[in-house]
């Protein structure tokens, strides 16, 4: 009787634990199959800890070395945004709101947050004629591309800027450098209503572009995006607690000084640089998106080397024929299209650069920004409110 | 253990838990456990060693066995057999250096084959003389004692771990200059060696029972819990052991459908779902942002300092009690129950009850091998001290010795101390109030009001030992203090 009564009690358990993992089964291929359907990262990434259980960021996440500048890079954008603290404020009546775009110069490399250009710009505690006190926000990222810059700006026009800030530099000008960053190739769809909005002479079948295939929609496919999201907002905790959102090394190789007597810049040789060889289409796209929001381009500061070969190049990035050129046809450009351009090439000594010929010690970032501020209040000044 | 060790230590658990009949089941989990020990140690960068720390491990654990053996224990064919698959494997893993593209089970390739005899040869010779001298265990038997301690010593001593990898790279024709106390990374080596004691000791007090060759080995070396314990008793895990493994056709061929196979199932599979989620989700997580040397001197803010010492409390637990749940699991699925080893120690209102409730087998072995026989000492010298100073010495002893377990440096020392006079200040409290407290008992809103405090107490005292045991030195832990209490 006992054996009897055993089986049945064992088949029963059989049958239940059979019809639980079939359930879980089910259970989990459904989740899936309704997240790959739904996709609800983008709405996901908008709920941030950031600005509500700690202060939002003063620069977009970036960062490969996560444990120890308590920040990474992601290519979630509504996430990155989200984290920022401009995410977190509402723009008050008497703030004159400066968004600074641009590459790494802007982001503040080998810079604490507030030693940017943004930070310096806020310093100042500039006000305008009407009582509006100037404050600017970092929305560098540290990666040389115009088609880039004008992503973030299509983002950041949410956000009610008075003034764009739009530093340039050569190097994120020619057409191979404009779609090869992974925040481009992983916002494809985004990257591609750029382009065809804008009528950009880009290929929007880009062979580096991710595609978002049915996989990568799912829990399974996506869980490095989720895990992203998470580990953004854990590392909010640090960033909240140090202060710290880069891993600045104590020592690092100075920018270089003696140069190879290479006069090629990327696949041009000289005598002249071409309008054409540049993407200044997409400066003509950032002005328009921007409409009745004034930009500010500046051509940012660089290092001008006195080592062997300086009669040939610049720095590393720029043989002199080349940067010669670009500054005369961005020069022609901005007379043409009336754009605000402020040249700064030669503002900052070649002794205030530290690891590349775009990246700046805090003086030279502090000396910078005094120029740009100039050029934000004589620009806002001749702006309608 | 990495997720990949788990999920191949899980399909073993399950292969043996349901597939190999159980007279069987004894041999396997040996020579799992055997392979497991190579598999698991990390990569070491003084030459052979992670071959050298396995292989340590085993014959430490059979010359145990050799000495601690009953004298009524008569060789048998089992011993034999168990004999042979501990020396054929460990040849086996050695010879994999020959194997080409399947080299090798070790993280880098084992020593020539003529090195490993001459090891084993000289391993014979010390296992021998117990079994063909019995009279020498009087010896041998305080000397593995003293081995064991001696090697953990050097082990968890920073200055002595330099010296000895300074020696071993010298002695193996590499450079002493790029010596490092990290260079000794002897996986298992902690709760081996508290196994083995305990053995010891136990057969020194004539408590020890008879045991099989294989049982003993796979007691000291059993892969679910070889790397993160529990540390079990052998008494109680070689009794689990035989009835898994009974070695009767009648018991060998119990349907699947067996209740008690599908209950340990389910139970197992559970424990493992809960251990891997606290470890991997829980506990990764929050360590991301636990208090560390490198954090510990950026925080801006008392609060957020605060933050991350909470962090780092409830990433501890949950890493070590998910490891711990994990291993269970995979014991639960071959038929073996290891003994808890936490039982919600946050949640408790006093420091006693915390430590009957955290790492309880490590607490539970120094009660019985070190306070225990101790306080009796002290108490037995007829010395007349007082009771109190005997309770804080024994307390404060113990507690620095399980400071120490986990490395001999001065921060360790400082937990342990810390926990020491808690445990102390405790055991006061609890005597001066139990007469004049006693009518709370009538006053359940004052009960609970005093369950609170004493919960919140607890845990911040444990919080704040924590300071000691995350950080690496006694100045920036008072740093952390400092800042804790905002001066």
């Amino acid at each position: 009787m006992n054996n009897v009564e055993d089986n049945t009690a064992s088949n029963n358990r059989l049958r239940f634990a059979g019809r639980v993992i079939l359930k879980a089964l089910m259970l989990f291929l459904l989740l899936n199959f309704v997240f790959a359907i739904w996709y609800p990262l983008p709405t996901l990434a908008k709920f941030s800890a950031y600005n509500v259980l700690f202060p939002g960021r003063q620069r977009l996440p970036y960062g490969d070395n996560p444990s120890k500048a308590y920040n990474l890079s992601l290519y979630n954008l509504d996430a990155m945004f989200a984290s920022h603290e401009l995410a977190g404020r509402v723009k008050p009546d008497d703030e004159f709101r400066v968004l600074v775009i641009g590459d790494s110069a802007s982001w503040g490399f080998l810079l604490e947050p507030d030693q940017t250009l943004a930070a310096y710009i806020n310093d100042s505690r500039a006000m305008l004629p009407d009582g509006r006190r100037v404050r600017a926000y970092n929305l560098g990222y540290p990666v040389m591309s115009l088609t880039k810059d004008l992503l973030i700006l299509e983002r950041a026009m949410q956000y009610e800027p008075d003034m764009i800030v739009w530093p340039l530099t050569l190097e994120s000008f020619p057409y191979d450098k404009q779609l090869f960053p992974p925040l481009l190739q992983n916002n494809l769809r985004a990257v591609r209503e750029l382009i065809q909005t804008h009528d950009l002479s880009l290929d929007t079948k880009d062979a580096n572009f991710e595609e978002l295939s049915w996989w990568k929609r799912t829990i399974v496919g996506g869980r490095r995006q989720l895990a992203d999201l998470l580990r953004l907002q854990l590392y909010g905790v640090l960033w909240a607690a140090t202060g710290i959102d880069q891993d600045i090394p104590e020592t690092y190789t100075l920018r270089q000084e003696d140069l190879e007597a290479d006069r090629g810049f990327h696949n041009l040789q000289p005598p002249h640089l071409q309008a054409s060889d540049l993407a200044l289409e997409i400066l003509s796209a950032g002005v328009r998106l921007a409409g009745d929001t004034p930009v500010l381009l500046v051509n940012e500061p660089m290092f001008i080397s006195q080592g062997q070969n300086s009669d040939i190049r610049y720095n590393f990035y720029y043989p002199r024929w080349a940067y010669d050129d670009y500054r005369r046809i961005m020069s022609e450009e901005s007379q043409r299209k009336n754009w605000q351009y402020l040249d700064l090439w030669n503002a900052v000594p070649g002794s205030e650069f530290t690891n590349s010929a775009v990246h700046m010690t805090p003086d030279g970032t502090r000396l910078y920004a005094s120029q740009v501020l100039r050029a934000i209040l004589d620009v806002a000044k001749s702006s309608p409110k | 253990m990495t997720l990949t060790h788990i999920l191949v230590f899980a399909l073993v658990s399950l292969v043996v838990g349901w597939a190999v009949p159980s007279r069987w089941r004894g041999w396997v989990l040996l020579g799992a456990s055997l392979l497991a020990v190579y598999w698991l140690q990390p990569s070491t960068p003084i030459r052979y060693l992670d071959f050298w720390f396995p292989t340590a491990s085993i014959l430490l654990t059979v010359i145990t066995w050799a000495a601690t053996r009953t004298p009524q224990a008569q060789p048998s064919r089992r011993g034999m057999v168990g004999a042979a698959l501990v020396v054929g494997l460990i040849l086996v893993v050695a010879l994999l250096r020959y194997a080409g593209p399947a080299c090798c089970l070790t993280p880098s390739r084992p020593p020539d084959i003529w090195r490993v005899l001459g090891v084993f040869a000289m391993a014979a010779l010390l296992v021998a003389i117990p079994i063909r001298f019995p009279v020498s265990k009087r010896f041998l038997v305080p000397a593995i004692i003293f081995l064991i301690l001696g090697l953990f010593i050097m082990l968890k001593s920073p200055a002595i771990s330099r010296w000895a990898s300074e020696w071993l790279r010298v002695s193996g024709g590499q450079s002493a200059l790029l010596a490092a106390a990290s260079d000794l990374p002897w996986l298992g080596f902690s709760y081996l060696a508290f196994r083995l004691l305990h053995v010891l000791r136990d057969y020194q007090g004539g408590k020890l029972p008879a045991y099989d060759f294989g049982e003993f080995v796979t007691y000291a070396i059993f892969y679910p819990s070889y790397t993160a314990g529990p540390i079990d008793r052998s008494q109680r895990f070689i009794g689990d052991l035989r009835s898994a493994t009974p070695g009767k056709i009648s018991e060998a061929l119990k349907p699947v459908n067996d209740p008690a196979r599908q209950e340990q199932f389910v139970q197992g599979g559970t424990r493992i779902l809960v251990g891997l989620f606290k470890k991997f989700v829980v506990a990764d997580g929050l360590a991301l942002i636990a208090l560390n040397s490198q954090n510990a001197v950026q925080v801006t803010s008392t609060l957020w300092m605060w933050v991350l010492l909470y962090a780092y409390a409830l990433r501890i637990y949950f890493d070590f009690a998910g490891y711990t749940d994990i291993a269970l699991g995979l014991a639960r699925w071959v038929g073996i129950r290891l003994p808890e080893n936490f039982d919600r120690p946050y949640l408790k209102q006093n420091l006693t009850a915390f430590w009957n409730s955290w790492h309880m087998t490590l607490a539970q072995w120094f009660r019985a091998y070190f306070f225990n026989p101790f306080t009796r000492y002290l108490r037995s010298r007829r010395l007349n001290i007082p009771t109190w100073v005997i309770i804080f010495i024994g307390q404060l002893s113990t507690m620095l010795l399980i400071g120490l377990w986990h490395g001999i440096t001065w921060n360790y020392a400082a937990w342990g101390a810390w926990h020491g006079v808690g445990l102390f200040m405790h055991n006061r409290w609890s005597d001066w109030t139990r007469s004049r407290l006693s009518g709370i008992v009538e006053r359940p809103q004052l009960r609970k009001v005093m369950a609170f405090g004493g919960w919140l107490l607890t845990f911040n005292y444990i919080a704040l030992g924590w300071v000691f045991f995350a950080l690496p030195s006694l100045e920036l832990a008072l740093d952390v203090f400092k800042s804790l209490f905002g001066i």
